[in-house]
Order: C-alpha cells, then structure tokens, then sequence
C-alpha cells in the first residue's frame, strides 16, 4: 500500500513541477516578453528553488519520516500556489514598474511567483527515498526507481501541458490543475497513512 | 498595369528565392540571421533548414525606393486614413523599409521601430540603408513589453503597426485581447492601427474575432496574390468616415509602386470569418497550436 502511494504521489509531483513551470511562462509573457531570457530566468529560479527543496527534503527526512508529514509537504506546495494565481497581476504590475530591464525583472517576478512552491515541491523526491529506502544495499536502485517515475511524470506533465492544456484551458485553470493534483495527492498520502498506522511507524 | 508588374516581381522573388546565394549570416540570440541575393533582390530570413523559408524583408536594388513586399503597399494604404500622422510606431523592424518609407513620405513623423532582435536591426542598417536620425528610432525590446512602457509613460500614438507575426512562430502574447487593448490604449483619439495578419488556417477566425472584440469595427485589405491580409483598426467611433484620399496621396505613393486606387477599392468591411469561436486572451492564447 505504501510503495504504489509513494510511487504515484512522485509521478504526480513531476507532473504538476513541469506543469507550473510552463503555464508560469505564459504568466510571465503579457510583462516580459517571452524571449530567451524570460525562459532563462523561469528555468533559474526552478533549478535553484528545487536544489534548495532536495537539501530541505533530506533534512526534513531525519526527523521520522512518514506518510502524514509526506502528505502535508504535498498540501503545502499546493497551498502556496493560491497566491500565484490571485495575485501575479499585481505582483506583475508592481515588479513592471520598478525594473526596466526585462531580465532581471522576469528573474525577480519568477522568484516571487515561483520559488516558495517550487521549494516545497522539490522536497518530495528526497523524502520519498527515505520513506520507500528498506536497506543500504538497495537505496540505489529504490533512488533510481523514484527518479524514473517522477521525471517520467515531468516528461508526460511537459508533452500534456504545452500541446494539449493551453489549447483547451485557460491558464488559471492549470494552475487548480496543478493545485488539485498536489492538495489530493497529500490527503490521499494522509488517508493511506491512517489506514495503514502500523506501517509508517517503522520509517 | 502596375499591380501586374508589382505581382510579377513579387512572383520573381519567391521563385527564385531558393536559388539565391547568401552573402552574409548573423549570429542571434533568437534565430540566426541571413541575407541572400538574387540579381538585384536583396532579401533578409531566417536561418532554417527547411527549404521553404519566407523572406523577412527586401529590397530592389535597381530601385531602392519601391516597396517590394505586397503587403508594405497595403500598410501604406493606411495614410489614406490619416496622411499626415506625427507619431508611428511599427513593432517588427524588418529591414526597415517602413521606416525607410515614412521618413520621404511624412518627413515631420516621429516613426520609432521596435524589433525584439538586435541581429535584425544592425542587419537592416548594413543591408537595407536604414537609417537612424532624431526622428527615426529604433528600440530594441519586445512589443508588449514596449508598448507598456510607453502606456505608463503616456506617450501616445497616431498609427501604430503592428508587424510582428512573420508565418513561422507567433508570439502569442501579441495576439490577445489585454495586448490590443494596451494598442487601443496607446492610441491617440482617432488613432490608427494596421495589423499584418494571416489569412489562412484556424486562425483566421480566432485572430479576427479577437481584433473585432477590441476594435468593434474592422477594414480588412487582403493582399491581390499572396496571403497577407492587413486589419485597419481605430481608436474611434467609425472608421469609414476617415478614410480620404485623393489623386496627390496617389501620386506621392507612386514611387513605391503602391497603387492606391486598386488598394483602396479592395478595403472591405465584411466579416468573412466565424464569430462564435473564443477571442484569445492572456489566459487562452495557444495561436501557434491553431495554426496546424
């Protein structure tokens, strides 16, 4: 029950990374243009907030790991989309105003739009190794196995969101996409956790 | 008559485009830049691999002054509307040949080019004899990103140009209704705007109905052979009531092998395109999809 969990949870988790990190770039473009260097700074801002998740999730995973703060990891990136969705306008607006430069005012206004979620997402994939590692032996192989499906899950949100989800939704749209993804993705990892109590106290 | 010479010559061009040789290639941040020649046709595109590619700009050097895409004389048809505007922005530099036009034809204008490609821009000034003076300007930056700018620092326009779809990739954010409102915005009263647009594919429709949904009322001037299609748009009321031209606009565009009367007599008002489907906006705006 808790392997399949954490398996679909880090696919869901590599979907809705790629899916914000595309329909941000849309978000960014009526500002900045959508030129090399807004793509740049989109791509910056999600490789460091992400670099900072990974230390954040491995820390994080000292601390007797389980399902239930596994899930509240997942409600929380959720959480902090809600602001990017509500205010990016008048975040926009104000960052338009006080930076000329396109560049580092498409790099300010990912940070602020992007990094906060971003971060909590990259705390998934070190907390899901800890959670799903049984022995040292094999944490290699269940690390490789959990870069596979998250990143396979970043490949399939990428292809879905930029051929298919633009053309059919409106962007705020794939933003609750990603937002309902990651919120039912942590309650789900809560309602496992207590189905299965017994199970997660040995982590 | 003219009209045939101009639609053989334009024939000439893109026959014989794939035989002519480059002379120079640009490095750029976007795509590589290169210029071809073919007897006295200059032309600027953009560096593919695939075969059929489309001319960013040319020019005629036996005779620099005539304009040699169909399209420019359609644009120039625009000062039938207003022949004496005093602020021109075009987005979408080219090889300046707009530019180049407006500074003979309405030498008190202000004209500022915005072109995102700085490649571009120093290539038009090498190639194309365009020329920079107090008058004649050129930004480098993206359209939207210019166009609010000059919003907030209220420096408005009397015909803004917008030219910066060039068939291969559309930059989606200067095809919604919030970017064409920021244009009707920058409008002077009675403003002008001429957009080169598509006249093929899914898009049609969605690229009308967006314009209409800003603009109310559209002039559509579909170019006699190739498959441009210029929307006159303004920043009022009606926009027949300003259309005058008369035998001087006529003569004074002549040189550039625009004919006027033909031009002006193929400007329509009817909607030929499907208005129930979606205008696009900031949040829907996947033109490069509907385009397939």
């Amino acid at each position: 029950m808790k392997k399949p969990t954490i398996l679909t949870l880090a696919f869901c988790a590599g979907f809705s990374i790629m899916c914000f990190q595309l329909v941000g770039g849309r978000l960014l473009a009526p500002y900045f243009g959508s030129s090399v260097y807004v793509w740049g700074s989109i791509i910056t801002v999600f490789m460091l907030a992400l670099s900072m998740g990974y230390l954040l999730g491995g820390k994080f995973s000292l601390f007797r790991p389980n399902l239930k703060k596994y899930g509240f990891i997942f409600i929380s990136s959720a959480l902090t989309i809600i602001p990017t969705i509500f205010f990016s306008e008048q975040i926009m607006d104000w960052v338009f105003a006080m930076v000329e430069d396109p560049r580092y005012g498409s790099l300010f206004a990912s940070s602020l739009l992007f990094f906060i979620p971003t971060v909590i997402m990259g705390m998934i994939s070190p907390y899901s190794v800890r959670i799903l590692t049984i022995s040292r032996d094999s944490s290699g192989h269940t690390a490789g196995f959990l870069y596979f499906v998250s990143t396979l899950g970043s490949a399939i949100g990428t292809i879905m969101t930029s051929f298919y989800f633009v053309l059919w939704f409106e962007i705020d749209l794939i933003f609750w996409l990603t937002f309902g993804i990651l919120f039912i993705g942590g309650l789900s990892s809560l309602i496992v956790n207590s189905l299965v109590p017994h199970e997660t106290k040995e982590g | 008559m003219k009209s045939l010479l101009i639609l053989i010559s334009i024939g000439l061009v893109f026959s014989t485009s794939l035989i002519a040789k480059t002379i120079h290639k640009e490095r750029s941040i976007y795509r590589n830049v290169v210029i071809t020649e073919n007897k006295n046709i200059r032309c600027m595109k953009f560096e593919t691999r695939r075969k059929k590619t489309s001319n960013q700009a040319c020019i005629n050097l036996d005779n620099k002054t005539e304009l040699v895409f169909e399209y420019a004389h359609s644009v120039l048809t625009g000062l039938a509307y207003n022949p004496d505007p005093k602020r021109i922005l075009i987005i979408g530099l080219g090889g300046g040949s707009l530019p180049n036009a407006f500074k003979e034809l309405v030498p008190d204008a202000e004209v500022v080019s915005v072109e995102i490609d700085p490649a571009v821009a120093k290539l038009a000034r090498q190639y194309f004899d365009y020329i920079e003076t107090d008058k004649i300007k050129t930004k480098i930056m993206d359209g939207r990103v210019y166009v609010k700018r000059a919003l907030k620092k209220q420096q408005y326009f009397d015909w803004i140009i917008l030219d910066a779809f060039n068939g291969d990739y559309i930059p989606e954010h200067l095809l919604t209704m919030e970017f064409l409102s920021e244009v009707k915005q920058l409008l002077k009263p009675n403003g002008l705007l001429s957009a080169n647009t598509f006249n093929a594919s899914k898009l049609y429709d969605y690229e009308s109905v967006t314009y209409q949904a800003v603009f109310n009322e559209l002039r559509i001037l579909k170019s006699p052979s190739k498959g441009n299609r210029i929307i006159f748009a303004c920043n009022c009321d009606k926009i027949d009531q300003k259309l005058q031209w008369d035998g001087q606009l006529a003569a004074r565009l002549a040189p550039y092998g625009t004919d006027l009367e033909m031009l002006v007599n193929r400007i329509s008002a009817e909607v030929n395109w499907d208005t129930s489907v979606k205008p696009l906006t900031d949040q829907f705006s996947p033109a490069n999809l509907l385009i397939q």
